[in-house]
């Protein structure tokens, strides 16, 4: 038995590559290959066809980068948008799982499906509903002066701070109960007689939450947190449809900039934008490592 | 008694309620408008009208037109059924590789495969943004622009969906594999009539995602669909909306068709979808 086993084993092991070779091969073909031509380009500079290397090689990053401001400003955007909207979505997503997570809360099902159906819409779709309500003609103004709160509408996407806002509102709202899903199964995970345990001895709801939920939930909080960062740092179609990266570029994404220096009319910057997407890449990479960080002390 | 105790600790939750239903009446909110306005015409939804109207007909006609005048060959049908193709396409291809190498990598696991797979995790950093330029070439090259392999290549095999599989295969019964085996099955067999029905549930919940993703993808869309017509419904919304003046009651009417199909899935498959986004971390 144990010597035919060995020659089927063999046989096994050609299956098994045969398995995952088709998926394996499309990724290196699909994401590998096109980061090290992206590195490549990333050193070229001009435009369209007439892309010319850098002299020096490293011009983009150590030259070009530095000195523009608008993408300066994009990081800057982004990192705004992810300081304020992932603390706040991932608190407000941990405290609604908590919640329904409780068996004596009623309608769980009805609460559950209503927080995720934000998801149900494509990022573009919500998008444009967003800029339908935020118009200067739209919704918010005309409740906000029915309430009598403004005298005059606000004109949200066309100033700089209600801009960035309505984006980072936006966010809140669609990726709120997404992640509140991820929390849910973790919570599930965890014996609901903790938490009776923690009544009897008299611990309050906010001790239960700091001292039960938070620490038993820390490696999926790690994880919805990576997540955002990254998602957050890729930020793309928000910012093309909901402000259009205005007013004047002021609410703009790095993403969205690049995609302009790239496909813009009449731009075609490969050599920079791909330097400019070096730059995400390299955020990512950090992330990733402090995520892998984090994830090896097991406390 | 009993009854008591238990209205007594429904009244302790009632701050709970209320936030909830807070939460719920925003979440829900932007969705419930989006299809009143849809049938009102912009006078009304500037004026903050949030009941349905009777403008349904007109903004849908409206919106029949302005597909229509997208360029050579558009027409809103052609978007939803360009939408459509691409996203199932795209569906039934990724959960079959990615499921033959979720297989692969756990049931069949040594050294270098583990080794590989930890390589193939590291294509989860690569931002969309910066492969954008060299897909493009590439698929210029190759003559998929505007084709379905141009819209769905670069997103057929993804780590998340490989792991997905990978980490579910671990409750698929090795024993079975084995008693097979010794029957003389073929190890594709094996995949065909044993696993792949086994883990229909694997499967419904990577389609639904794979589905939803596809279906709302806009950046890659948005790169390798020049031609007009073979643009999605995501890229004709980005196009409605650029005008000078905006037609808010056709916008909306264009954001829920674009909409209709994934919120159906939600609601029907709300399960599902719920277990593929959270599906590769158990």
């Amino acid at each position: 038995m144990r010597k035919k086993g060995k020659s089927v084993t063999g046989k096994q092991q050609t299956a098994g590559w045969a398995f995952l070779a088709p998926a394996s091969l499309l990724i290196f073909i699909m994401s590998f290959y096109p980061m090290v031509m992206a590195f490549i380009t990333s050193l070229k500079t001009g435009s369209g066809v007439k892309l010319k290397w850098g002299d020096p090689l490293f011009i983009n990053y150590i030259k070009n980068i530095p000195a523009d401001k608008t993408f300066i400003r994009s990081m800057g955007n982004t990192f705004l948008y992810l300081i304020i909207e992932v603390p706040v979505m991932l608190i407000l997503a941990i405290i609604l799982a908590q919640i329904l997570n409780n068996p004596d809360i009623r309608f769980k099902g009805i609460f559950r499906t209503m927080v995720f159906m934000p998801c149900a819409v494509s990022l573009v779709s919500y998008s444009l509903i967003f800029r339908s309500l935020f118009a200067r003609e739209g919704l918010v103004n005309s409740v906000l002066s029915g309430m009598g709160l403004i005298s005059e509408n606000i004109n949200w996407l066309g100033s700089t701070g209600t801009a960035r806002a309505v984006i980072i509102i936006g966010l809140i709202w669609r990726w709120t109960g997404y992640n509140m899903v991820f929390y849910l199964a973790g919570l599930q995970n965890i014996d609901y007689q903790v938490y009776e345990a923690a009544k009897i001895d008299g611990a309050n709801g906010w001790k239960t939450f700091w001292r039960i939920t938070v620490p038993l939930l820390k490696p999926v909080i790690v994880m919805t947190a990576i997540m955002s960062i990254n998602g957050t740092l890729q930020l793309f179609d928000e910012s093309v449809n909901l402000t259009n990266g205005g007013p004047a570029n002021t609410s703009i994404t790095m993403s969205h900039y690049i995609w302009n220096e790239a496909f813009g009319q009449g731009v075609g910057h490969f050599g920079y934008a791909s330097a400019m997407s070096f730059v995400i890449f390299i955020m990512v990479a950090i992330l990733a490592a402090i995520n892998l960080k984090v994830g090896d002390t097991r406390d | 008694m009993t009854e008591r105790k238990s209205s007594a600790i429904q009244r302790r939750l009632i701050p709970s309620y209320i936030f909830l239903v807070i939460v719920s009446f925003f979440s829900v909110f932007p969705i419930f408008w989006m299809i009143t306005a849809a049938t009102n015409n912009t006078v009304d939804i500037a004026r903050g009208k949030i009941w349905f109207g009777n403008q349904a007909v007109t903004n849908f006609k409206a919106l029949l037109e302005a597909a229509s005048s997208q360029g050579a060959g558009t027409s809103l049908g052609r978007f939803l059924g360009n939408s459509f193709i691409y996203a199932a396409s795209q569906t039934i291809l990724c959960i079959f590789l990615c499921s033959l190498a979720g297989y692969g990598f756990e049931l069949y696991h040594d050294r270098y495969k583990d080794k590989l797979f930890g390589v193939l995790l590291m294509a989860m950093m690569v931002p969309q943004v910066a492969t954008l330029i060299p897909l493009f070439t590439m698929m210029s090259k190759l003559g998929f622009l505007n084709t379905i392999p141009g819209f769905m290549l670069p997103a057929i095999s993804t780590p998340f969906m490989i792991m997905m599989f990978r980490q579910n295969s671990r409750n698929f019964p090795v024993q079975i594999m084995e008693a097979a085996r010794i029957d003389g099955e073929s190890e594709w067999k094996i995949f065909f009539t044993m696993y792949m029905p086994i883990m229909r549930s694997t499967y419904a919940a990577a389609a639904v995602i794979t589905f939803m993703n596809a279906w709302n993808a806009y950046m890659w869309p948005r790169a390798v669909m020049t031609k007009n017509s073979a643009q999605t419904m995501q890229i004709l919304l980005t196009n409605l909306s650029n005008g000078y003046v905006i037609d808010y009651g056709l916008l909306m009417m264009a954001v829920l068709f674009c909409s209709a199909p994934t919120m159906i899935i939600f609601f029907v498959m709300q399960r599902q979808f719920a277990e593929g986004i959270t599906g590769a971390v158990k």
